[in-house]
């Protein structure tokens, strides 16, 4: 599955800088849809080059990360449980900065 | 402020650069002759000062970190306009809005006391995102106790500001760093370590590096 993924907000520095990912996510095995849970487990194996507790905590995004699934908070779509189609915009802004 | 945590060591830093940040900042206020400074804190951020203040005994500050103006009867008044606002909706509005930000984090806050707390909100945040206004509520609404003993307003012998004490804050951490002396200002005191980000650095002490010993403080 072809899908568009964007880090904000100082998370682009967890992925060597780069900001916009277009990237094919296969499906798990057996499975007929891909869901957030599925794509949260795959980004952290093949995008997060360093410092993964930043990005994750246990199965989900680590506390004070925004996710925007088309341009619309993943709380409305169910969160982990919510299923991705073909070119789906995924947005990853952490919220947390300052000092 | 990498030069003084060479000579403080990690601990202790946003002591040092809050105090001194917000000094610029009332002394540049001051000078553009301005008549009210507004700052961009954020509901996140109130809430982690209320627990902060909490979890350190910081009676003085827990009944003044949640007032929308401060320092009304100063030269300079200051508020906090996105007091109520969420983090995350600011952080939204920014997106969608295309507003250019910064998003760099201080290197030194990994240390910080205040990361435990904004921590910790950000976990009641996913469960009960209310829980952030309702923090603010509770500390709106502390009462102390009329037998706690409060810090009176003078001003400071030093540099003639305003302090709590004979020497405002800065000027205590300034000699202190002249001196070679990294721990002046900081220690177990009756205003206890400040995390000056946000709170004013009014209270400070006389400069003296002894300790109190356990169980004697004096509020």
């Amino acid at each position: 599955m072809h899908l568009t993924l964007e880090f904000g907000g100082g998370l682009e520095l967890l992925c060597k800088s780069v900001k916009f990912h277009n990237v094919n996510v296969d499906l798990p095995k057996g499975a007929d849809k891909l869901s957030m849970r599925d794509l949260l487990a795959w980004v952290r194996t093949n995008l997060i080059k360093e410092r993964p507790e930043m990005f994750m905590k246990g199965e989900s995004v680590r506390p004070g990360v925004l996710v925007l699934v088309n341009d619309c908070d993943w709380e409305l779509s169910g969160q982990l449980d919510t299923t991705l189609e073909e070119k789906d915009v995924v947005v990853f802004i952490s919220t947390l900065h300052g000092g | 402020m990498d030069e003084i945590v060479k000579m403080i060591g990690l601990k202790n830093n946003c002591t040092f650069c809050g105090v001194f940040r917000r000094q610029a900042l009332d002394r540049g206020a001051a000078l553009l002759k301005v008549d009210k400074v507004a700052t961009g804190h954020n509901a996140d951020d109130i809430a982690e000062t209320v627990l902060l203040n909490i979890l350190r005994g910081d009676i003085a500050r827990l009944s003044r970190c949640t007032s929308i103006i401060t320092g009304e009867d100063g030269p300079i008044p200051r508020c906090k306009p996105f007091k109520y606002t969420y983090e995350k909706e600011i952080v939204m509005y920014a997106y969608f809005k295309k507003l250019d930000y910064f998003s760099t984090e201080c290197i030194y806050s990994p240390n910080a006391y205040r990361g435990f707390a904004r921590e910790f909100i950000k976990d009641l945040e996913r469960i009960r995102p209310r829980a952030i206004l309702d923090i603010i509520k509770s500390g709106e609404d502390f009462r102390i106790s009329t037998t706690t003993k409060m810090p009176e307003q003078g001003t400071c012998e030093r540099c003639g500001y305003i302090s709590s004490q004979k020497w405002c804050k800065a000027c205590v951490l300034l000699e202190g760093l002249n001196r070679g002396l990294p721990k002046l200002g900081i220690g177990r005191t009756q205003g206890l370590n400040s995390d000056g980000k946000k709170d004013r650095k009014r209270d400070s002490r006389t400069p003296s590096i002894e300790s109190k010993q356990c169980g004697s403080l004096e509020f």
